[in-house]
């Protein structure tokens, strides 16, 4: 069972819901936690795990063999992101424009591209320290891409081509750690997933953001509830949204400062507040009900690596 | 001899656009005729590649120099690859370009004179 946990607001608790989710599962069921915020990874601050692997990620960009170039212009043609020119019958390239699709070595006549890897981030394994002291609690798994690189999305995608063995399965869970807003990282996230957590706070902020990832997690078709953090904070136009817009409501995290003071030393919210770990068991529970029985043989779109 | 202009308009006394990958219009001028036609700039939408893309697009029209407010690094080492000459200057309208050009009132620049996504976001 894939649960994506994601927000439209950045800053509603994501990864405070991820996190202790893991916690709360932890020795229950396999748990995989999947870190896909690329561009800021936070999750390690609270789950302190120990690295084992790490591996670059890497992109496939044109490489132009001159002596076979006629100076077509047919992968200029071809090429959405403008990332390979002919320009009076010279080619040049824009490697840090370029997606990796492969459409120009496709359809060059002469074959005169091939393709070479361009590193663009990395991805690491790992495991957060179980109960009392176990070495291996949570499998944990990140991704970081590289400053000034601007595509996430491949770097999303080579952190979820390492979920374990909880992926697609009724024997365990995989969670991931979505990105804030609703742009392409997220979608890579949570396209695929199982189930969509849906975290916000009641202010118009965090309404007027929700509403942006109802209709994305819309569009991409999973299954999905939200989780009011801070409650009591604002008004109640977000649950009033969810009862319009037939949402369900699946936990209400009071606000309270305490929690606040937890996590901003970094703690553990599930060993400082038993009765959240019960709450997040019971967020669980409402999931699984939801979900229902899965087929294992469904081939997931987001393990793809290009 | 064919000369660009990034415009925010379709005729001569439209003012310049000091963008270049997202300019609204390029203007291009045969000088010695003067006949001009504009063309609008499919990549100011674009979501990424516009000063390239641009770039391509005035190679493919055989332009010679470009006349623009600003240019950044990837269409500044495209327009160089491509032979075409950049020049810039600030304000004015594209007339007033043409005749600078003319006089040789302005001069060329090698390289970007802003960083990359300059003309992003400011209108």
């Amino acid at each position: 069972m894939i649960v994506s946990v994601a927000s439209g607001k950045g800053g509603t608790g994501k990864t405070t819901i991820a996190v202790n989710l893991a916690l709360a599962l932890e020795g229950t069921m396999p748990v995989d936690f999947l870190d896909c915020d690329v561009e800021e990874p936070n999750a390690h601050l609270f789950l302190h795990p120990v690295l084992e692997t790490s591996e670059r990620v890497t992109l496939p960009v044109p490489s132009v063999d001159e002596s076979k170039c006629t100076g077509c212009g047919t992968c200029a043609e071809v090429c959405a992101f403008h990332a390979i020119l002919s320009l009076g019958g010279r080619v040049i390239t824009f490697p840090e424009l370029c997606h990796g699709c492969g459409g120009c070595a496709r359809f060059c006549p002469e074959g005169a591209i091939s393709e070479v890897p361009r590193e663009i981030g990395v991805v690491e394994t790992g495991w957060a320290a179980g109960p009392a002291g176990q070495a291996r609690g949570i499998r944990f798994v990140q991704g970081r891409v590289n400053i000034g690189t601007a595509l996430a999305p491949p770097v999303v995608k080579a952190v979820r081509s390492k979920a374990g063995l909880g992926a697609g399965k009724d024997g365990g869970i995989v969670i991931i750690d979505s990105p804030p807003g609703t742009s392409c990282p997220v979608v890579a996230s949570v396209k695929g997933s199982d189930y969509c957590l849906l975290v916000t706070e009641p202010t118009p902020f965090g309404l007027n953001d929700l509403a942006l990832a109802v209709d994305m997690v819309r569009e991409v078709g999973v299954p999905f509830g939200v989780v009011i953090n801070r409650a009591g904070l604002g008004d109640d136009k977000v649950a009033a949204y969810c009862r319009q817009e037939s949402i369900p409501v699946l936990l209400e995290i009071p606000f309270n400062r305490r929690y606040a003071a937890c996590y901003a030393r970094g703690g553990q919210l599930v060993s400082d507040f038993p009765e959240l770990g019960d709450s997040l068991t019971g967020l669980w529970r409402r999931i699984r009900a939801a979900v229902g029985p899965l087929s294992e043989s469904l081939p997931r779109e987001g393990d793809t690596a290009r | 001899m064919r000369i660009a202009v990034t415009a925010q308009g379709v005729d001569l006394d439209s003012a310049m656009d000091p963008r270049f990958g997202r300019c609204r219009s390029f203007i291009i001028v045969d000088p010695e005729s003067d006949k001009s036609e504009a063309f609008s700039n499919e990549s100011v939408t674009a979501s990424g590649g516009a000063g390239t893309q641009s770039a391509q697009f005035l190679a493919n029209q055989g332009v010679d120099a470009v006349v623009t407010g600003n240019i950044g690094p990837n269409a500044s080492r495209a327009l160089e690859a491509a032979g075409i000459k950049v020049y810039t200057m600030a304000g004015g309208t594209v007339r007033d370009a043409l005749q600078a050009y003319r006089a040789g009132k302005i001069s060329t620049v090698t390289g970007a004179t802003v960083d990359s996504h300059h003309g992003m976001g400011r209108r």
